[in-house]
C-alpha cells in the first residue's frame, strides 16, 4: 500500500448562518503518495492544501471519504509516531529554548535522553541553528522558527514527512537548504509530502505533483509528464545591430518583437521557425546573442488550470464565505 | 502515561516561566502580612483573624489561578496553533487534556504549598497555636481548586475563553450557594423556575462541603471521615468533568 492514500476526501465547514449551505473546502480529493517519493502538493491560496494535511494528521475530521497513512487510518495515534509534521507558519511554545523545544518533542515521540541529546545536536546543526541553541523561541525570527519547526518534524527520524509550505519565510539560502534536505531525506528512503504555491520548488525536486484547486485535484502525475502535455513552446531570440523595422519576414515569423536600444528581442511561438529567423538575421548583418527555448513549465499549466477553474463557477462560490 | 507526564511537566514549566504565578505568591504574602497588621489592632480575636485572613487569601488566590489559567489551558493552544504539532504526535487527545490538567494541578500544588508555608510562618511568628484543623482546611481548599480547574477546563473545550470564565465563575458561586438552592427548591411551588433551580442544584458542585475555613480558624477539627468523604466527592466531581472534557475535545476540529 502507498504511504498516503486518500479516497474521495471531502470537508465542508458549517457556514455559521442558519440558511446558508456549508462551505466546501475539499471536494472528493483522491490521491496517492508512494513510498520513497517526494510529492508536491500544489495549489493557490485557499485551495484546500492545509485542510488536506490537517485531515491526514487527524487534526480535522473529514466530512466524508477516507485517508490512510502508512496503512493506518488518518489520525491513528500509533502511526503518528512514524510521521513528522510541520504546519504552515508554525507557532510554538515561545517560552522554550530551541534545545528544550526539540527535547520536548523528542520526549513526546518517546525517545530516551541520550537519543534526544544526539538528535538535538545533529538537527540544530542541520538547520543552521547551532548558535541559537539556548535562545528562547520568542526571540527567533520567522525564518528561524521555520527552521526549528523543520527540526521538530524530524526529531524522531520519521518514515513519512508532511510539510505545509516548508519554504515560506526562508531566504534564498534557506530555500536551497530545505530543498537539499528534502532530497537527502528521499535518498535515505523517506517519503516526503509537502504543499506549496511555489512552482519552481516543485519543478526542481518533486518526483510527482498534485495540483489542487478549489478543493479538487485537477491534475497529478510526474512533473515531466504534466509539462509535456502542453506543446506550445516559445523561443526567445536576442540579437544586435539588426534593423527589424519594416522586415516583413521577421514580423511574420515572430509573435512579438521588442527593440531595446541596440538589442532586439524576438519571440517565436514555437521552435519550427528558428532556422529561418537565424538565417534572416545573418543575411541582414545582425549579430546573434542568444536563442533560449522557453520550455512550457508547470507554471503555464498552473495558470491554465487556474483560469479554466475561475471561468467555471462552482456551486459553492455563490454562497461560500471566505474567512 | 509517558506522554501525559511529558505534557504535564511542560505545562508546569510554562507556568513557572509565567511571571503571574510569582506575583500571586507575592500577593499571598502581602495578604497574610495585612492579616497580621489587623490582628495587632483587634485585641480579643487576634488569633482568629490571622487564621481567617490567611486561609481566605490562600483560597482566593488558588481559585483565581485555577479559573484564569484553567480557561486558557486548552483554548490558548488552539488559538496560538501550538496544538498542531502536539496533536501530530503519538498522543491521544484525552492524554493531552489529562496532561494539561495534571500540569496545572502540579502548579497549584506547588503554589499552595508555598502559600501554606508562608502562612504557617506567620502563625508561628505571632505564637498562634498551629492546629491540625488548619491542614484539614487547606487540604479541602486544594480539593476545591482541583474541582474549579476541572470546571474551567471543561468549559474551555467547547466555548471561548470569555464564556468559559463567566460559566466557571458562575458555577463556583452557585456551588457555594447549593444549601440555599435546596431551600428554594423545597419551598417554591412547582413550575419551570423551580425545575431550573432543581437542575442547577443537582448539576452544581457542593463547594460549601469543602469549606472548613470557619471552624479551622477557631481550631475546631472535623472528623477525618468527613474530610475523606468530602475529598472523595470533590475528586469524583472533577473526574466526571474531565471525562466530559475529553469526550468533547475528541470531537473538535483544529
Ligand atoms: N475552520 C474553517 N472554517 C471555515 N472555513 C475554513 C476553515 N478552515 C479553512 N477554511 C476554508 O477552506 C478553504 C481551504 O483552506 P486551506 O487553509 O486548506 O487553504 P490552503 O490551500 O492551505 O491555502 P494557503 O495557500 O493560503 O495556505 C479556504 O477557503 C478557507 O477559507
Ligand atoms: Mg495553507
Amino acid at each position: 500500500m502507498d504511504d498516503i492514500v486518500t479516497e474521495g476526501l471531502t470537508k465542508s465547514y458549517a457556514s455559521g448562518w442558519p440558511r446558508r449551505p456549508p462551505f466546501v473546502a475539499l471536494d472528493g480529493l483522491s490521491l496517492n503518495v508512494r513510498r520513497g517519493e517526494i510529492f508536491g502538493f500544489l495549489g493557490p491560496n485557499g485551495a484546500g492544501k492545509t485542510t488536506t494535511l490537517k485531515i491526514l494528521l487527524g487534526l480535522v475530521r473529514a466530512t466524508s471519504g477516507q485517508a490512510y497513512l502508512l496503512g493506518q487510518p488518518a489520525g491513528d495515534v500509533a502511526a503518528r509516531g512514524r510521521i513528522g509534521f510541520l504546519p504552515e507558519s508554525p507557532y510554538f511554545y515561545d517560552y522554550l529554548t530551541a534545545e528544550e523545544f526539540l527535547g520536548f518533542y523528542g520526549q513526546l515521540a518517546g525517545l530516551n535522553r541520550a537519543a534526544i541529546y544526539q538528535r538535538v545536536e545533529d538537527l540544530l546543526g542541520l538547520v543552521g541553528l547551532a548558535e541559537a541553541r539556548t535562545r528562547q523561541l520568542r526571540k527567533f525570527s520567522k525564518g528561524m522558527l521555520q527552521r526549528v519547526g523543520l527540526a521538530q518534524a524530524l526529531i524522531h527520524d520519521p518514515e513519512l514527512i508532511i510539510l505545509d509550505e516548508p519554504m515560506t519565510g526562508l531566504d534564498p539560502v534557506g530555500r536551497k537548504q530545505v530543498r537539499d534536505l528534502i532530497l537527502s531525506l528521499r535518498d535515505r528512503g523517506k517519503t516526503v509530502f509537502f504543499s506549496t504555491h511555489i512552482l519552481h520548488d516543485v519543478e526542481m525536486i518533486c518526483d510527482r505533483v498534485g495540483i489542487v484547486m478549489k478543493g479538487r485535484l485537477v491534475a497529478s502525475g510526474r512533473v515531466d509528464e504534466l509539462v509535456r502535455q502542453d506543446h506550445t513552446q516559445s523561443v526567445e531570440v536576442v540579437c544586435q545591430q539588426l534593423k527589424v523595422e519594416g522586415n516583413a519576414l521577421i514580423h511574420s515569423l515572430a509573435s512579438r518583437v521588442l527593440q531595446q536600444g541596440q538589442q532586439c528581442l524576438i519571440v517565436l511561438p514555437n521552435s519550427d521557425a528558428v532556422d529561418a529567423l537565424v538565417g534572416e538575421i545573418r543575411r541582414q548583418g545582425g549579430r546573434l546573442l542568444s536563442v533560449t527555448p522557453h520550455k512550457a513549465s508547470l507554471e503555464d499549466l498552473f495558470f491554465q488550470e487556474a483560469t479554466q477553474q475561475t471561468s467555471r463557477p462552482l456551486p459553492h462560490m455563490t454562497s461560500g464565505r471566505v474567512s | 502515561m509517558g506522554a501525559i507526564s511529558v505534557i504535564a511537566l511542560n505545562a508546569f514549566r510554562e507556568s513557572l516561566r509565567d511571571k503571574i504565578l510569582y506575583n500571586l505568591v507575592l500577593f499571598a504574602g502581602l495578604l497574610i502580612g495585612l492579616s497580621v497588621l489587623l490582628a495587632d489592632l483587634s485585641i480579643t480575636e487576634h488569633h482568629k483573624v490571622i487564621a481567617d485572613m490567611g486561609l481566605a487569601a490562600i483560597n482566593l488566590i488558588g481559585v483565581i489561578i485555577a479559573i484564569f489559567v484553567g480557561i486558557s489551558l486548552v483554548n490558548k493552544e488552539i488559538e496560538r496553533r501550538t496544538i498542531y504539532t502536539i496533536m501530530a504526535r503519538p498522543i491521544s487527545r484525552a492524554s493531552f487534556i489529562m496532561g494539561k490538567y495534571l500540569g496545572l494541578s502540579l502548579t497549584l500544588f506547588v503554589n499552595m504549598t508555598i502559600m501554606l508555608a508562608v502562612f504557617l510562618l506567620t502563625l508561628g511568628l505571632y505564637h498562634v497555636p498551629i492546629q491540625p484543623s488548619i491542614f484539614q482546611a487547606v487540604a479541602l481548599i486544594f480539593v476545591e481548586i482541583m474541582v474549579v480547574t476541572a470546571i474551567a477546563l471543561f468549559f474551555s473545550t467547547f466555548t471561548s475563553t470569555t464564556l468559559s470564565a463567566i460559566f466557571t465563575l458562575g458555577l463556583y458561586v452557585i456551588g457555594h450557594l447549593t444549601a440555599d438552592l435546596r431551600t428554594v427548591v423545597a419551598t417554591s411551588e412547582s413550575g419551570p423556575i423551580k425545575s431550573l433551580i432543581e437542575l442547577l442544584y443537582y448539576l452544581s458542585p457542593n463547594l460549601e462541603m469543602l469549606n472548613l475555613k470557619g471552624q479551622a480558624a477557631v481550631g475546631v477539627a472535623a472528623a477525618p471521615e468527613y474530610v475523606m468523604m468530602a475529598a472523595l466527592y470533590g475528586f469524583m466531581y472533577a473526574g466526571v468533568l474531565l471525562i466530559g472534557a475529553c469526550l468533547i475535545f475528541q470531537q473538535r476540529d483544529f
